[in-house]
């Protein structure tokens, strides 16, 4: 399926009953190179680089419910990577560059909106804090502007000038913004099919083929699918499924909640994050508010979140902008996102021969779609975990060599 | 939102509580004899289930006592308030 003014005029003469669908319904088939558990963004990612790059052949992606479904439908659609930590930037950043030329890569248009990011400052303390980010961020190579209160309220004309607050300085990251998700998971999803990639949906995993330390396949409610290798890419759910391998791992399960305001008119064209409110929030193309804040902070697997923290949010929100006190909440959601310790993902091989792990992204997974699965996609190829992704392995919970990000994640989860 | 019985002060709103996570955590000894492996899995391993959840909650807003709780991941019903340092007790499947 291929769109272009011609088609969208021909099918609207002909009622709208001529589109096809964007990808294959496929069976599932025997036996496959690779399985990927997960029809997520980094699933569908990895899938498609796997056979784009190192012309794997049979590959299917399994989903238990729908296409971005999870987390990749849930989230607030942040791309930026002014991250502290060199390991950190760097995958972060590649991912960066990999969103800028996405669009033309799918032929898929992700609406990539590169609006900037703004980080506040409202202390000496917090100012000195951001001055540190400010000059990682420089000797890491990415590109970031130094704002004073009047550069700031000039970008956001509506932001309280005389709170609770005060707005001390602003840290910009230029090319940070946001993409439309679902876009991003239906763009990898069509170009992964049309390569040849078995897309799967309604398929969910009850277990995994093989045992003493190795997996050659998965059981599923559609049957037992033989592979040479799996990989795991199922954010909140993954201690549930790395237990049917034998895997513990160091993650936490916990709801992390999202709104959406009701569409007005152009307000501010930024990304903008107040450390001490613990709010976030960005402007649609669509004019709606998207808005988001800490985790509720207990393990939890239920799709839903607290009031309070619905209060909190907010509360925060208007403390930032007084003039939004009259819009209504259109929705609010949760997602159940995984969290590690050092608020960094695990990437690469696990302890179980042939079953490969890309979990643990928490709250943040949805910026790191293209260079997870790029980097994913190597690492099951050609068996040599990729360098971007070295740091990022499960050994670190024993060696002690943690990325420690929680300061750099922005919200003080 | 949770409705939590303290041992002490009886049952208040969730947000005078702190969640601390997982209970019932023995740290590995001794020292010396403790390998990397286990060590880690000490730090950070945690069992995470989907379903009962043993674990220790302070009452920070309150009489600061910690406490452990039985509650589920998945519906937040919370089946047993235990003082610290006793057993878990035996919950029910269904939740």
């Amino acid at each position: 399926m291929r769109y272009s003014a011609l088609t969208l005029a021909r099918n609207a003469l002909t009622g709208h009953r001529q589109w096809q669908p964007m990808w294959r319904d496929a069976q599932p088939q025997p036996h496959y190179d690779v399985v990927i558990v997960g029809g997520g963004g980094h699933g569908l990612a990895t899938a498609y680089y796997l056979a784009k790059h190192h012309g794997v052949k049979r590959v299917a992606v399994l989903e238990k419910a729908w296409i971005g479904g999870g987390n990749t439908g849930r989230n607030t659609t942040i791309v930026r990577s002014n991250y502290f930590l060199p390991e950190s930037s760097a995958f972060y950043e590649f991912s960066v560059q990999l969103y800028e030329k996405l669009s033309r890569e799918l032929n898929y248009n992700i609406m990539f909106s590169q609006r900037g990011m703004i980080t506040l400052a409202h202390s000496r303390h917090d100012e000195e804090t951001l001055r540190r980010s400010f000059n990682a961020m420089s000797l890491n190579g990415v590109d970031c502007e130094w704002l004073e209160p009047d550069e700031v309220f000039e970008r956001m004309p509506l932001y309280n000038r005389a709170g609770r607050f005060p707005v001390r300085a602003g840290l910009d990251q230029p090319r940070a913004g946001s993409a439309r998700h679902d876009a991003v998971a239906w763009g990898y999803a069509r170009a992964a099919s049309d390569l040849g990639v078995d897309i799967i949906q309604n398929c969910e995993v009850t277990g995994f083929l093989g045992g003493d330390g190795h997996v050659g396949g998965v059981s599923t409610s559609r049957g037992n699918i033989g592979a040479d290798k799996v990989c795991l890419a199922v954010a909140g759910h993954t201690s549930q499924i790395a237990a049917k391998a034998g895997l513990q791992l160091p993650i936490t399960s916990y709801a992390l909640q999202a709104f959406v305001s009701e569409p007005v008119k152009p307000v501010f064209d930024t990304v903008v994050l107040s450390p001490a409110t613990g709010v976030y929030l960005s402007q649609t193309d669509k004019g709606e508010l998207v808005i988001g804040g800490a985790l509720d902070l207990y393990p939890s697997y239920a799709q839903r979140g607290n009031f309070h923290t619905v209060e909190n949010v907010v509360a925060g929100m208007l403390e930032m902008f007084p003039a939004f006190s009259r819009l209504r909440l259109m929705r609010q959601w949760a997602g159940i996102v995984d969290v590690v310790r050092d608020s960094s993902p695990i990437l690469g091989p696990s302890p179980v021969d042939n079953l490969y792990l890309n979990c643990g992204f928490g709250t943040g997974g949805f910026k790191a779609i293209p260079a997870g699965g790029w980097t994913m996609a190597h690492t099951l190829a050609t068996g040599d975990v990729h360098p971007l992704i070295k740091p990022f392995a499960l050994e670190r919970f024993q060696n002690g060599a943690l990325i420690d990000e929680a300061a750099a994640a922005g919200i003080a989860h | 939102m949770l409705l939590i019985s303290c041992p002490f002060c009886g049952p208040r709103d969730e947000t005078e509580f702190r969640c601390g996570g997982q209970s019932h955590i023995q740290r590995p000894g001794p020292h010396t004899a403790v390998s990397d492996a286990d060590w880690g899995a000490y730090l950070y391993t945690r069992d995470n289930p989907k379903g009962w959840h043993f674990e220790r909650w302070l009452h920070a807003g309150g009489c600061r006592q910690w406490f452990n709780l039985a509650r589920s991941t998945v519906t937040h019903e919370i089946r047993a308030v235990y003082a610290m340092g006793e057993a878990a007790p035996v919950i029910g499947e269904s939740s």
